[in-house]
């Protein structure tokens, strides 16, 4: 026989279908990250052309808060980013407190702190071991869920609730911390090593899950910055910015902290930057949990923003009056507008906020860190094969209901 | 052994014959899952599905991504105006015999979203076996669930059925008292 | 802090900032829609400004400052990355009026200004894909205008009748969130101005909303 020449373009050569195929990975699909829908154009396994999405998420978050009182967004906005909603309750309380000027007691911001960097690790955490799941190592998903079940112990025992705390006031914190606060951080501190140095050994030297994150899905630093990118994708291009290091708010600035960053931008990075970010969130934790004064107010005391205490609500006519009106009016924030920001768990969570004078507020816009940051990941996909839509779209961490609102 | 008669979805009434019995046990103890999951319920799922509340222990651990190949349905987080559709049609892929559970406030019944984009419950779009109420719901109720959905599959009862949560012993004595 | 960006804008442009205003530690400049691209280029192409990190860009409605001024305003916020500043820019314009689109000075005004579409109704003239991303196509109406209601729902898929179904009161019951404190914009801008429920005679909390000084001036304390 012959061997083929390698003009066969004449006659009867086979012809290859050329037009990019139109696959449509649906809003409900495996990948397990809420709903996002993408038409996909493929050239055989390398995807062209990429249409992203969202919305099939949209709850109407800013038009509902608009119904209530300023106390009545807390709900809500837990429900924003909702793997870590002591965050956005944080974030939230701090933009009214700058409306109104006041200062919460150091107390009180100690334990927004805690609670706050306790959701980041638990943020982090599904982050990690979904992303493992989806390639394929099951067993580190387990494990960081069990990890993540007896942190949402701890914040059952203080807030009362496993998920969605809605536990910030305005002027504070709901209640006081619990006096086992600290024991059962103490108690948390070796679990959590030794599940993250498991769950490492097992997958970070695995040849496989090391091919699939290395290289892929690379955003550079220029685009990061045009594309308004924050948080643990800025940081994983080179960037170092976050927000409690550059623009310390609460008491971020007392505590002895890194910021891990990465330097190529890829999906490694940033599985990398999450995992030492949560080790950095529990050196956090043990400092403030130190820090912390064992006695003292937890909220503001002024009775115009924060409820008064239910043995003066029924005993004084002034107790029953500052009841009444924040009952019925809400907190009567004076007239302005307001850009706050803060640090959740996808990066800078902003809220814009219009009051109008009244308990009521007339805008309350969410800046949310995953919606800018999926417009980037476009570009990070396309060029890309369909297999590595996976582990890029995991690690960009967008979730639903901080993404659509 | 007496006629073999296969049970229709629809149909109520008490398995006559062994056989019936036996299907009955192997479908309600071997639900293979699709998690339709949009929203927040879906981190008390992932609880649910993880070690701590093993959900493996009740047979229904294997998620199967295609609606074809599942038969209980689980609607959770919150169904909005665009996803409708969606549901819709991945329930009629579903091949009979299938089941829904409604897993928490937003899909039993939309939630504190009531607005121009939140569908007001997944009721309003599909019919629905179970409705576990909570936001989210506590893993415990999710498996109060299951094992009500597992019961009137060997019932082959249709009803649709709220999970009713767990009482503390002094609430229920309280209640007992107030109601006297 | 980010007073630097406010000189120099007002050192470039002169007049052409209208207002500026520093409120709780942010600053803002307000512009004309016809400087918009302008004065953005220039706060991101600048030397001392460098406002490189794109923040955010939003809009608010105020129909109740017409006709005096302009409907809408659109806001954006941006910063710097080495000098740790940022600036509010806002402009004025009226409904049915269009913006030029900011996506040639930074990418991620794409998805930002499709939001502001979907949610207000703005155009963004030379915008590459204007089309509606939170909402699906088929939705009638622009959602955040005070003056749609919350409740008007437009089912994709009708529903389903069931049996015994309890019809909710209107709007979502009476007994519903805060009547005294609440604004019901659709019935104020129709001239309504009702309570939810009008047995309550008088109109506690129930101002009006901004006049046409800027939010900026004279953040009054909160009231007792």
């Amino acid at each position: 026989m012959e061997p083929i020449e390698d003009e066969l373009s004449d006659e009867g050569a086979l012809e290859l279908p050329s037009e990019p195929m139109r696959l449509n990975m649906g809003p409900s699909h495996p990948a397990m990250h809420g709903t996002i829908r993408m038409v996909l154009d493929l050239d055989g396994e390398t995807v062209q052309a990429l249409d992203i999405q969202p919305g099939y998420l949209h709850r109407g978050f800013e038009k509902s808060c608009e119904r209530g009182n300023w106390q009545q967004v807390f709900p809500y906005a837990d429900r924003l980013n909702y793997v870590s909603p002591m965050l956005n309750n944080n974030g939230y309380a701090a933009a009214v407190e700058k409306l109104l000027g006041i200062t919460v007691p150091e107390r009180g911001e100690y334990y927004r702190v805690i609670l706050g960097e306790l959701a980041r690790i638990s943020d982090h955490l599904t982050c990690n071991g979904a992303g493992a799941m989806e390639l394929g190592a099951f067993t580190p998903f387990l494990w960081m869920l069990k990890l993540r079940d007896f942190i949402w112990d701890i914040l059952e025992e203080e807030t009362g609730a496993r998920m969605t705390h809605s536990f910030a006031r305005i002027g504070g914190m709901a209640m006081e911390p619990t006096e086992n606060l600290r024991r059962n951080i103490e108690e948390l501190v070796p679990k959590f090593e030794k599940t993250l140095q498991e769950c490492e050994a097992t997958i970070l030297r695995n040849r496989i899950f090391l091919d699939r994150l290395e290289g892929i899905g690379i955003l550079t630093k220029e685009h990061a910055l045009d594309m308004g990118v924050t948080g643990v994708m800025l940081r994983s291009t080179g960037i170092d910015y976050d927000v409690r290091k550059a623009h310390p708010y609460s008491v971020y600035d007392r505590f002895d902290f890194e910021v891990p960053v990465g330097h190529d931008g890829d999906n490694y990075d940033r599985f990398l930057c999450r995992a030492e970010e949560m080790r950095q969130s529990l050196r956090i934790i043990r400092q403030a949990v130190q820090q912390m004064p064992t006695d003292g107010p937890v909220s503001v005391a002024d009775v115009r923003v924060v409820m008064p205490e239910k043995m003066n609500v029924y005993n004084t006519i002034e107790g029953t009056i500052a009841h009444f009106k924040l009952v019925m009016e809400g907190i009567k924030v004076p007239a302005g507008e307001v850009y706050s920001f803060s640090e959740a768990g996808n990066g800078e969570l902003g809220f814009y906020l219009v009051s109008d004078g009244s308990g009521t507020p007339y805008r309350v816009r969410c800046r949310p860190p995953c919606w800018f940051n999926l417009n980037a990941a476009h570009d990070m996909l396309v060029g890309g094969m369909i297999a590595d839509i996976i582990p890029t779209f995991g690690s960009v961490n967008m979730i639903g209901g901080e993404c659509d609102r | 052994m007496g006629e073999v008669k296969v049970l229709e979805s629809g149909e109520s009434g008490f398995a006559t014959t062994r056989f019936e019995a036996l299907l009955a046990w192997a479908r309600k103890y071997s639900l293979f899952q699709y998690p339709f999951a949009t929203a927040c319920c879906g981190m008390e799922f992932f609880s649910v599905a993880s070690s701590r509340y093993d959900i493996a222990r009740f047979g229904a651990e294997a998620p199967r991504f295609s609606p074809r190949q599942a038969d209980l349905l689980w609607v959770v987080g919150t169904i909005s105006q665009r996803q409708a559709p969606v549901l819709k049609r991945i329930y009629e892929q579903m091949t009979d015999p299938k089941w829904v559970i409604a897993f928490g406030t937003c899909a039993a019944c939309g939630g504190f979203y009531d607005n121009y984009t939140t569908v007001p419950g997944c009721d309003k779009l599909i019919p629905v076996d179970v409705y576990i109420p909570g936001c989210p719901p506590r893993p415990e109720a999710v498996f109060d669930a299951l094992i009500l959905l597992q019961e009137k599959i060997s019932n082959g009862n249709r009803e649709p059925a709220t999970v009713p949560p767990r009482e503390l012993e002094g609430l229920s004595q309280l209640r007992k008292k107030v109601n006297a | 802090m980010s007073q630097r960006v406010i000189e120099r804008l007002q050192a470039q442009f002169g007049e052409r900032i209208v207002q500026t205003s520093n409120f709780r530690g942010d600053d803002m400049a307000l512009i004309n829609p016809d400087s918009w691209v302008e004065v953005a280029t220039f706060v991101k192409t600048d030397a001392e400004c460098a406002l490189t990190h794109f923040t955010d860009l939003t809009a608010v409605d105020y129909p109740e400052r017409e006709p005096e001024l302009p409907r809408f305003d659109v806001i954006l916020c941006a910063r710097s990355l080495e000098k740790r500043q940022r600036v509010i820019l806002k402009t004025r314009i009226a409904d049915g009026q269009s913006l030029p689109t900011l996506t040639k000075v930074w990418a991620g005004a794409d998805w930002a200004e499709r939001e502001v579409f979907d949610m207000f109704g703005i155009k963004f003239e030379g915008h590459p894909d204007l089309r509606r991303i939170l909402l699906y196509e088929e939705f009638v109406g622009f959602p955040l205008r005070k003056d749609y209601p919350i409740d008007r729902t437009q089912p994709l898929v009708p529903y389903r009748e069931l049996p015994g179904q309890v019809t909710k009161l209107a709007p979502f019951g009476q007994d519903e969130g805060q009547p005294w404190g609440r604004i019901e914009w659709h019935n104020r801008l129709e001239g309504g101005d009702r309570q939810v429920s009008p047995a309550i005679a008088v109109q506690v909390g129930q101002k009006r909303a901004l006049s046409e000084t800027s939010a900026g001036e004279g953040g009054a304390e909160a009231e007792e």
